[in-house]
């Protein structure tokens, strides 16, 4: 009866890892499973069976949580939530104990320990199935970890722990990469990237897969090279504008229709079937109200930006939860302009002075993001409680924004007037007059991040990376409402363009050096 | 005749003339005949559990003879795991408590029986629902993420505690009525014989048996009403509409939102409940050979909380035949139990702090005559309520229907063999199985607001367990006179199988309400646990006393190569009292001492039966991921994840040293023990944050730390008054137990705080309770509160512990934890001829609550929401000691001493011992439970399991008539 012990999951749902690729069906579920990591939160959705432990699971989500961080510190969004040390967000004063951080540190490195697995289990495979090769979904698992790697770069430096397909499952320790503002996570991302790319397939434009392609790829790596000295690289402006081209060249297309819809082009992009918008998103994370639940992602973006006389019905949801608005320091730059299509401003209700951050009332609300169609109907959840709209993660406008950038910073073969183009066909596809259009004077890099970026690009989680290269982010040349914790805004450290390593990864893996002043 | 203490006629008592083996035995009414012949003068009565008594004859030619109970011999053996020993012999810390012991009164589940009885046994129950269970710990808890659940073993067969869906409680599967004893076993040296699962001690429950002789039917019944003790103090209607005008001077649009009424929400939500509990039992023996014990037993149950409600039938069997000329004695139990629940929706005792107080129940506005007519907060614009806004708790009652089913077997039927050709060798066989199925679902119907967004709700739920049990024992008792030695010897093979089937569903109440029977809805699971066990006692000179205990356990949890675990203990007892120096004592009546040592372990690691194996697990169809096709048609894929594991995790262990006295003076007019214990938990499994990038998880239960528990345990008992008329026994039992973490991680690091736990409500993810190394596990984790000179609190001003300008987690100090330091039980029971009167009451030092239904419900910024046009809620009237405009979840304004005296009931009974020349015995009785706490904390009730007070359901005072007869 000893033999009794040796028991494997009898659970329909649940197959030992010993046995899980005898069936080739799983190998597109478990590479699923790698895209779905920025989306759901668990196995049941919207909660049960979480990924990660130590956090509401709803509030785990990986885009969720990259976002708030990408835009709460900045210039353009404040939350007034009294959720733990959530407020420390808003007021750039964090520590290494702040558990929100540790949530998206926490799911970063899991969604990097899922691509190991699957990186380790295809790496020798070579079949395929449901007409699709295993080595694709090998490049692709390769890509993946690489966008992960690159959240890690940005936000926690290079002294994050680095593992890959050659590490194990177990208890270890593992190295950092390097010290902070050392080249190897840098280096290693791009040297992934370029390796993948190849055999990534093809850019498809307009043909959304919710796949990573090359052209995914490629706008990687334009951020990554677009960034190199906020990482304590030396400038790589040229390559990040080799693979700047490769994007511009290769087929997307602004949106330019709203097919007939009452929304706008611009807005097309930000509804519920904005996978069907056009040629402008390179890659999103798809979500979907009946399929893939959870509080996060789009779902979250909604429900948490409507707030005071806002309708929820005009949303697509079925209410708000009062929390994200923004601040004057952005309503001021979207409200430049005499029309502007981009201008998605709530004010009915709200003042855009912010004395109190815990009312909702108080700084303006954004109504960008919906879960609604183009023509006019609400997602395919019909209780309103989760959305269809993807999260884009690379859409063309940011290519052409990076390339007036490099044009801005003098990048030989990029050109202002080229530049000026880019910019003012976001100009026209937003409709604003030719006459308020952009001019070759004004073509400078704090334009173009400060202003142009910020009315293009508002709320799609790049704030906090562009500020911090425009050497705005942190310190006293530029600040904002609450900024620092103060109502008027304050210089703030400099460390903070880094975040904390979390103190529970430090005290479970002595290897592993804090970032400096936390 | 023979008749017994109550003047009962006593069957089957053997009568034998002095010195002879002539005699007979008595018949059902305690009739005898005896021919004498001359020189047989004297009669010897003997019966088990009665003192045998001499009756000189004379020359009489009727007797009645009246049988003494003999006390001592009643008490004279104790269960412990797979056999008993004699109560003198026992050389572990063990306590068992009788029926006549336990507390009385409106008692539905079998552990309030022993509240607060027992030296070093802590039970908190989880509030006054109908059929709630309770938090058992025994010596305080010797993990941090593991189950600190004692293991209950039920007439031999050792229950799975992870409990029953549907059932709130997985002691309720015995009826209180049917329970002979409760046996606590403490220390490892008891303990052991259980292995792997007995690091939080072994509680065995021993049912009623039938007894050879007449028939006899006892019915007991009783009908108990139970009221609100007291309710939360919440701004009334005039105070809010006040408050309210006063913040939002000149602002309509919020002030119009007021209502014009007076309602109290708490009375809306509770009442009076009234309840009631039938049970008969009939024993006897079947053709005098079987003996037989049946019971049925019914429970009505309605709690305060309305529409809350439980109804639970059961039945038990017990046969005890002997066969084969008594060399095979068997012993078959049988327990069945269905549990009828309706669960109220416990957001209503939330809300009902919280609804507007201006505003009422069901309003006659035709705007909400699409939910109901219920009162709702409705969105300005589109007239649909407000998702956020708080429900109106009426409602949550009135429309939402949860109930559940559920029916559970547990049996078992256990051979015990002496054989022919050496009497001193046993073998017993014990097969048992314990079965439950439950059924349940939640109805909301579309028209009420509070789901309104989603449809209503239509959620079913199943589960199935089955756990099957082998035991073969095999004992060897052989007296060794030539060297004034016994030896006792046993060893023993146990199999254990526990498999279980759960399936859940939900969906909006539109849909078709037969659920799809998808294979993601089902969640399978199983565990075994094979072990091999042995047991030496060893008694010198009958007073020196060794027990040896090993047993080897394997679970299927863990990997090969660490399933087998060995847990070794040894004690000795040394009966003083039977040393020449003692032995004449009128003083010292009993006096032993024990020393024990043992290694206990724990499996029950609450993380699946799979942590050592990868594993991968699909996706449910609502957390899958969509792809598009080339043509933009989406398709959605299942994925499947890869788990985190753990290949080398291993049984938590646990070494326990105690000392122990057991006491007796003045002929047992007080008796007691005394006992000093020590036990550190190591490779203590814990939830720690993995290295990242090293695991497929960022949390993983794992083998890491230390735990230490020591304490102290007394108690008394005091026989103050006894006379023919008049008896009153006092009991008192306190302990003191300190519980420190040594290690928590794998590494050193002075700057980890430690494991963040005890979530509250308020905000997302918030904790306030943390793990960490040199102090209580659970320790609460705030800021110090700074006041001002009238001692009102500065909103958001704490201490800056570290001085470095900023009030941020370092600033957070570790503080009191939510384990009572020293807790005491008092028990008093007086009997004045056919009055009896007891009482018994708890007293818990040194526990601290963090008031969360304050902290959450107290600060001006929650009394008005913008969203949807906005809606009011309600303040906890504690707002005005601090007029916090923002909630403060961390200050320890809110953590507050919860130390308590709870008098938990009182008992007044009268027995009629005459009805029909004594053949029907009475007794009528009236008990109060809990009659009153005294306690310095600020909210509902101090007894809060975890230490964070959040909308408990309130436990009822509760009065109770009752009444049990026997024929």
């Amino acid at each position: 009866c000893v033999g009794d012990l040796d028991t494997t999951p009898i659970d329909p749902n649940t197959i030992s890892g010993a046995d899980v690729f005898d069936d080739p069906s799983n190998y597109t579920k478990a590479l699923a499973k790698l895209y779905s990591g920025y989306v759901v939160t668990g196995q049941v959705g919207p909660a049960g069976d979480a990924d990660i432990g130590g956090i509401d699971e709803g509030a785990s989500q990986y885009i969720r949580r990259y976002w708030e961080l990408q835009q709460f510190p900045t210039d353009e969004t404040i939350n007034g939530w009294a959720d733990g040390n959530l407020p420390k967000l808003s007021y750039m004063s964090w520590g290494s104990n702040n558990e929100f951080i540790s949530a998206l540190y926490s799911r970063i490195f899991y969604q990097i320990s899922i691509c190991n697995e699957f990186i380790r289990n295809t790496k020798d495979t070579d079949i395929v199935v449901d007409g699709l090769s295993t080595k694709e979904m090998y490049n692709e698992a390769r890509f993946l970890r690489a966008y992960s790697y690159w959240h890690a770069l940005d936000l926690f430096g290079n002294g994050i722990p680095f593992t890959t397909e050659a590490d194990g499952v177990g208890k270890f320790l593992p190295n950092p990469a390097g010290k902070l503002n050392g080249p190897e996570l840098f280096n290693y991302i791009s040297s992934e990237l370029r390796a993948v790319e190849a055999d990534l397939s093809a850019p498809a434009p307009g043909a959304e897969t919710g796949r990573a392609n090359q052209a995914a790829a490629w706008m990687l790596l334009s951020r990554l090279y677009l960034n190199a000295e906020s990482y304590g690289q030396p400038a790589k402006y040229d390559s990040a504008l080799l693979y700047t081209n490769k994007v511009l060249n290769s087929g997307y297309a602004l949106v330019t229709n709203n097919q007939g819809s009452t929304y706008s082009a611009y807005q097309t992009l930000f509804l519920a079937d904005n996978n069907t918008s056009g040629s402008e998103i390179i890659w999103s994370h798809n979500e979907n109200g009946l399929r893939s639940k959870s509080y996060g992602g789009s779902a979250y973006l909604i429900h948490a930006s409507i707030g005071g006389t806002m309708d929820a019905t005009e949303f697509g949801v079925n209410g708000g939860w009062g929390g994200n608005r923004s601040m004057k320091t952005l309503t001021q730059t979207l409200q430049y302009k005499s029309v502007d299509d981009r201008n998605l401003v709530h004010t009915d209700g709200q003042k855009e002075e912010i004395n109190d951050p815990t009312q909702f009332t108080e700084g303006y609300a954004i109504a960008k993001f919906r879960n609604k169609t183009r023509a006019g109907a609400q997602g395919s959840d019909p209780t309103g409680d989760f959305v269809d709209t993807d999260f884009i993660v690379f859409r063309l406008a940011e290519a052409y924004l990076n390339y007036a950038e490099l044009a801005a910073r003098g990048v030989a073969g990029a050109s202002q007037s080229q530049a000026l183009n880019y910019v003012n066909a976001l100009y026209t596809r937003a409709n604003v007059p030719v006459a308020e259009h952009l001019k070759a004077s004004e073509v400078n890099v704090e334009q173009i991040i400060k202003y142009e970026r910020s009315r293009e690009l508002y709320w799609e989680g790049l704030r906090r990376t562009d500020l911090i290269r425009l050497g705005q982010f942190t310190g006293g040349a530029y600040v904002w409402q609450f900024k620092g914790g103060v109502k008027d805004g304050a210089s703030t450290s400099s460390i903070y363009n880094v975040c904390p390593i979390p103190s529970s990864d430090l005290g479970a893996n002595p290897n592993l050096v804090q970032n400096p002043g936390y | 005749t023979v008749v017994d203490e109550n003047g009962d006629p006593l069957p089957g008592v053997a009568v034998l003339v002095k010195g002879t083996t002539k005699g007979g035995t008595t018949d059902f009414d305690g009739k005898f005949k005896i021919s004498l012949a001359d020189g047989d003068d004297v009669l010897v009565v003997s019966y088990i559990g009665y003192m045998a008594q001499e009756v000189p004859v004379g020359n009489a030619a009727t007797i009645d003879v009246f049988m003494e109970v003999d006390a001592e011999q009643l008490e004279e053996v104790v269960v412990i795991g797979y056999g008993s020993v004699k109560k003198e012999d026992a050389t572990g810390s063990v306590q068992a408590i009788k029926a006549s012991d336990f507390n009385q009164g409106a008692i539905t589940s079998p552990q309030e029986l022993l509240n607060g009885k027992v030296a070093g046994v802590q039970m908190t129950n989880s509030g006054g629902a109908p059929g709630a269970g309770s938090t058992i710990r025994i010596r305080g808890g010797s993990s941090l993420s593991a189950s600190n659940d004692p293991l209950i073993v039920i007439d031999g067969v050792p229950i799975d505690n992870e409990g029953v869906t549907g059932m709130q409680n997985p002691l309720n599967t015995v009826n209180p009525n049917d329970i002979e004893t409760f046996t606590v076993l403490k220390d490892a040296s008891a303990t052991a014989i259980y292995g792997s699962r007995a690091s939080n001690g072994v509680i065995i429950i021993t049912t009623k048996k039938g007894s050879s002789g007449k028939l006899k039917i006892d019915y007991s019944g009783n009908v108990s009403v139970a009221t609100v003790p007291k309710k939360i103090d919440v701004l009334n209607a005039n105070e809010f509409t006040e408050v309210l005008k006063q913040r939002y001077p000149n602002q309509a649009a919020v002030t119009d939102l007021l209502g014009s009424n007076n309602t109290d929400w708490q009375d809306q939500v509770y009442s009076n409940a009234i309840s009631t509990d039938h049970n008969v039992a009939v024993g006897g023996s079947i053709a005098d050979v079987v003996p037989f014990r049946a019971s049925v037993g019914y429970t009505y149950n309605d709690g305060i909380l309305e529409t809350s409600h439980m109804d639970r039938t059961t039945v038990a069997l017990n046969l005890t035949p002997s066969l084969l000329d008594d060399h095979l004695k068997v012993n078959v139990n049988a327990k069945y139990m269905n549990v009828q629940n309706t669960f109220a929706d416990n957001g209503a005792i939330g809300s009902a702090l919280r609804y507007d107080p201006t505003q009422q129940a069901k309003d006659p506005s035709s705007e909400f005559d699409r939910f109901g007519g219920y009162h709702s907060w409705l969105d300005a614009g589109t007239g649909d309520p407000i998702t956020i806004a708080t429900a109106n708790p009426r409602a949550l009652l009135d429309q939402k229907a949860n109930t559940s089913g559920v029916n559970r077997f547990v049996g078992n039927a256990q051979l015990d063999y002496k054989f022919h050709f050496l009497p001193e060798l046993k073998a017993n066989l014990n097969l048992g199985y314990d079965y439950s199925k439950s059924d349940g679902k939640t109805l909301v119907p579309t028209n009420a607001a509070f789901m309104y967004a989603s449809g209503g709700q239509y959620s079913p739920y199943k589960q199935e367990k089955k756990n099957e049990l082998l035991d073969f024992t095999l004992q060897y008792v052989k007296d060794l006179e030539s060297i004034d030695s016994r030896l006792d010897v046993m060893v023993g093979y146990s199999w254990q199988h526990f498999w279980r089937e759960e399936y859940s569903y939900t969906n909006n109440y539109n849909n078709d309400q037969t659920p799809p029977q998808q294979p993601e809805k089902i969640f399978r699971t199983e565990s075994y646990i094979v072990s091999f066990f042995g047991r030496l006692n060893y008694t010198f000179k009958d007073r020196y006393l060794l027990t040896a205990t090993v047993r080897q356990d394997g679970t299927s949890r863990f990997s090969p190569e660490t399933r087998f675990g060995l847990f070794p203990a040894l004690a000795f007892a040394w009966n003083i009292k039977k040393e020449g120096f003692l032995s004449t004592s009128d003083a010292v009546s009993s006096l032993k001492l024990r020393l024990g040592w043992g290694i206990t372990g724990q499996q029950n690691i609450g993380n699946g039966d799979y942590p050592y194996l990868n594993t991968y697990t699909a996706s449910q169809n609502t957390a899958d991921y969509e792809f598009y096709l080339p043509d933009g048609s989406p398709y959605y894929s299942t994925t499947m994840r890869p788990g985190g594991y753990d290949k080398n995790i291993k049984w938590e262990e646990t070494t326990t040293y105690n000392i122990g006295l057991d006491y007796g003076f003045l002929d047992d007019k007080i008796t007691g023990t005394l006992d000093v214990y020590q036990r550190y938990t190591t490779d203590l499994l814990n939830v720690i944050p993995v290295p990242a990038g090293s695991n497929l998880t960022n949390q993983l239960l794992t083998n890491v730390g230390d735990l230490e528990n020591k304490g102290v345990e007394f108690s008394i008992n005091y026989k103050a008054i006894s006379t023919s008329d008049f008896h009153w026994d006092l009991g008192y039992n306190v302990t003191y137990n300190e519980n420190k973490i040594t290690k928590l991680t794998q590494v050193n690091d002075p700057n980890y705080k430690g494991v963040f736990t005890g979530g509250i409500a308020g905000g997302t993810g918030n904790t306030i309770q943390i793990h960490s190394e040199g102090h209580s596990a659970s320790s609460f984790f705030v800021y110090e509160q700074v006041y001002n000179n009238d001692g009102k609190p500065l909103e958001g001003v704490y201490v800056d512990q570290n001085q470095d300008g900023l009030i941020n987690d370092d600033d957070k100090v570790r503080k009191e934890d939510p384990a009572p330091t020293v807790y005491m039980g008092i028990t008093s029971k007086m009997t004045y001829k056919n009055w009896d009167f007891s009482l018994a009451g708890r007293w818990n030092f040194g526990n601290y609550v963090y008031n969360n239904v304050a902290s959450n419900s107290a600060y001006y910024a929650g009394m008005y929401t913008t969203t949807g046009g906005g809606y009011l809620s309600n303040l906890n009237s504690d707002i005005k000691n601090t007029e916090f405009e923002n909630p403060q979840y961390f200050s320890d304004y809110y953590l507050q001493n919860a130390s308590f005296f709870r008098l938990d009931n009182i008992m007044l009974g009268y027995n009629f011992n005459n009805i029909k020349n004594g053949a029907i015995s009475m007794r009528v009785y009236g008990t109060v439970n809990n009659v009153f706490v005294v306690t310095p904390y600020k909210g509902l009730d101090p007894e809060i399991s975890g230490g964070i007070d959040n909308d408990v359901y309130p436990r009822p005072r509760t009065f109770l008539v009752g009444v049990n007869v026997g024929f």
